[in-house]
């Protein structure tokens, strides 16, 4: 299934090990922050006996 | 109905949240459709070998930093002109996809060019300006992150985004006016001549969609992110009051 990289598979490989490794740590990062924001927004919502979307 | 609606956050909220499956999903799909065929089952290249294969991340991600700026500048300039403050979270948003997108590019930028050049960077002008670009996007996220007052923040930032986008401009028209670079020019064009051969154009155009909608996904997420921070420090502020 591998396709036949020859002499350039170090930097083919590499170019997108790096790339894809980037953005999912973009990802994972906007992910975690949303959670988290909502999270705590919810709870001082909750103290504060508000509702918002 | 006007456009200037959605600068309400409660609207924004609204329909950012139900746009977001329709954009999500279809830039997962065109993003693992393009990279897969582009990886898997497209040809080498006589001139290239297999590292035009890098092609289907470096397009993409170096067409989407400069993009995103100027993005940036349209939002930045509505908060600094209209005063919405959904747009200046959107501006603030915005920055660190492009600096993730401006590092994609650099990165596969050099490992591209040290087989085909023979170095991992030249002080070329497309390559000097992205360099440069990059250093804006930095200095934009640290600017939003140093200042206190979040209106002081977007106004400062505003007004580095304008600043910055003379050098978004040059990364994308260096190479056109700037004979002396190593950087080839754009790899798509609506000469056909110019453009890549139609085996490696399909994928890229699907990469490039699937990148767009990556982005507009990331940047909706990230600008709710946005509106729920500030709502919850000025509910902490009115606690810390009472």
């Amino acid at each position: 299934m591998m396709p036949a990289l020859g002499k350039y598979a170090g930097v083919v490989l590499g170019a997108y090990g790096l790339s894809l490794a980037l953005i999912v740590v973009l990802i994972l990062a906007t992910l975690w922050r949303g959670a988290k924001t909502r999270q705590a927004l919810r709870e001082v919502e909750d103290r504060q006996g508000k509702t918002h979307g | 109905m006007s456009i200037w609606e959605y600068a309400n956050p409660k609207k924004f909220m609204e329909t950012s949240g139900k746009v977001l499956p329709w954009v999500a999903i279809p830039a997962a799909v065109l993003c693992a459709v393009g990279l897969i065929w582009g990886f898997f089952f497209t040809p080498e290249a006589e001139n290239f070998g297999s590292t035009v294969k890098i092609i289907y991340l470096h397009v993409p991600a170096a067409m989407m930093a400069i993009n995103v700026w100027l993005m940036m500048l349209v939002t930045s300039l509505v908060w600094i002109v209209r005063r919405h403050h959904v747009s200046a979270l959107a501006a603030k948003a915005a920055a660190p996809i492009g600096l993730t997108m401006t590092l994609v590019a650099l990165v596969t930028g050099a490992l591209w060019g040290q087989p085909m050049w023979g170095t991992w960077w030249a002080w070329d002008p497309r390559l000097t300006s992205f360099l440069i670009l990059t250093l804006f996007y930095l200095g934009y996220m640290a600017l939003w992150a140093a200042v206190e007052e979040p209106d002081t923040a977007a106004d400062l930032t505003g007004v580095l985004c304008i600043v910055g986008s003379v050098f978004a401009l040059l990364s994308r028209y260096a190479v056109n006016f700037w004979n002396q670079g190593l950087h080839q020019g754009a790899s798509l064009s609506l000469d056909a001549r110019e453009n890549v051969a139609d085996v490696y154009w399909v994928p890229l155009v699907i990469c490039i969609a699937g990148f767009v909608l990556m982005f507009v996904t990331l940047v909706l997420l990230r600008t709710r992110t946005e509106i729920r921070a500030r709502r919850l420090s000025a509910l902490l502020a009115r606690e810390r009051m009472a």
